[in-house]
């Protein structure tokens, strides 16, 4: 089992990052693009015999406390069995 | 007094912040391993900078899990004194003794220059030695030192007189051009609600004496001296 962790910051915070990218994007042509949020992916590979339940907790107990700064981000994730 | 410099994996001012110390304090000093719970009974703590166990992930974001930051936080929350400088502040808002965060500079680059400092408060242990306004000129060298933290965090920091300097012009003005970084209301520095705990990102190790182009910095150092002493 794997698991998909998406850190991303807040959309309350600015991200230069991303809008630096979004500014190459609209001087190159891509006027297809109206916003780009920069963030971090991380793939886990989760220990055998977990239930989905605990790989669930686990996975939500790394992405609060260790992967994301709740000050700034927050995450999203999925599970792939 | 007796004062401890962290060292982590990837720090490279505590020599400089052990040399202030040592050289121009004339206090006692040790280093103190990241690695070790054992603080050596010292009187006050600094956190120097750098780039601890490599910024990876995040600045601060794995020093926070070391030994030594946990012996740190309940020195800390027994009113011990701790002064994060640079990387130390990053270390001190993601182990959660300071709020806020510290984002990467709003223009992108690492950023190395004198700036100037305003003093906002002088009711502290580490600004006693100064006066409400000093302007400081006081060297930055970081890529993340673009403060944020939410509204109202902001409005308890500003009620509760915990700013402790902002970045202005080198007659005082707080302004837009004088903000290397972004930082939220030009804020370079902040307290914890008891007083005893200091985040700057400008680094007075690196000016503490005029050889190095000023001696600004020295006036946090033997604040805290004086503190210390009076204690």
């Amino acid at each position: 089992m794997k698991a998909h962790v998406y850190v991303t910051l807040k959309t309350s915070v600015l991200d230069p990052q991303g809008q630096t990218i979004q500014n190459a994007l609209r001087k190159i042509g891509f006027t297809g693009v109206d916003g780009v949020r920069q963030g971090k992916y991380f793939v886990l590979s989760l220990a055998k015999g977990l239930t989905l339940e605990a790989a669930k907790a686990e996975v939500e107990r790394v992405a609060r406390e260790v992967l994301t700064n709740p000050v700034i981000e927050e995450y999203t994730y999925r599970i792939e069995e | 007094m007796k004062f401890g410099v962290l060292v982590f994996p990837g720090s490279n001012c505590d020599h400089d912040t052990y040399n202030v110390i040592s050289e121009i304090a004339h206090q006692p000093v040790t280093f103190l391993w990241h690695d070790s719970e054992d603080l050596q009974n010292v009187d006050a703590v600094l956190v120097p900078g750098g780039f601890a166990y490599g910024d990876y992930l995040r600045t601060g974001a794995i020093a926070r899990f070391s030994p030594v930051m946990q012996a740190v936080k309940r020195f800390a929350d027994a009113g011990g004194i701790v002064l994060g400088i640079c990387n130390g502040f990053q270390i001190l808002t993601e182990s959660g003794l300071l709020p806020g965060a510290l984002m990467r500079n709003a223009g992108l680059k690492y950023i190395c220059k004198q700036v100037h400092l305003r003093t906002e408060t002088t009711n502290s242990l580490f600004t006693n030695q100064l006066t409400k306004g000093e302007v400081l000129q006081i060297p930055i060298g970081h890529m993340e030192g673009n403060y944020y933290c939410d509204a109202e965090t902001l409005h308890q920091l500003e009620s509760e007189d915990r700013i402790a300097f902002r970045y202005c012009t080198p007659k005082g003005e707080i302004t837009r051009e004088a903000n290397p970084n972004g930082s939220l209301e030009n804020i370079a520095g902040i307290l914890n609600a008891g007083r005893n705990v200091l985040g700057m990102m400008p680094h007075p190790d690196r000016s503490s004496e005029k050889l190095l182009g000023s001696a600004d910095g020295w006036k946090i150092f033997s604040s805290m001296v004086n503190a210390l002493a009076t204690r």
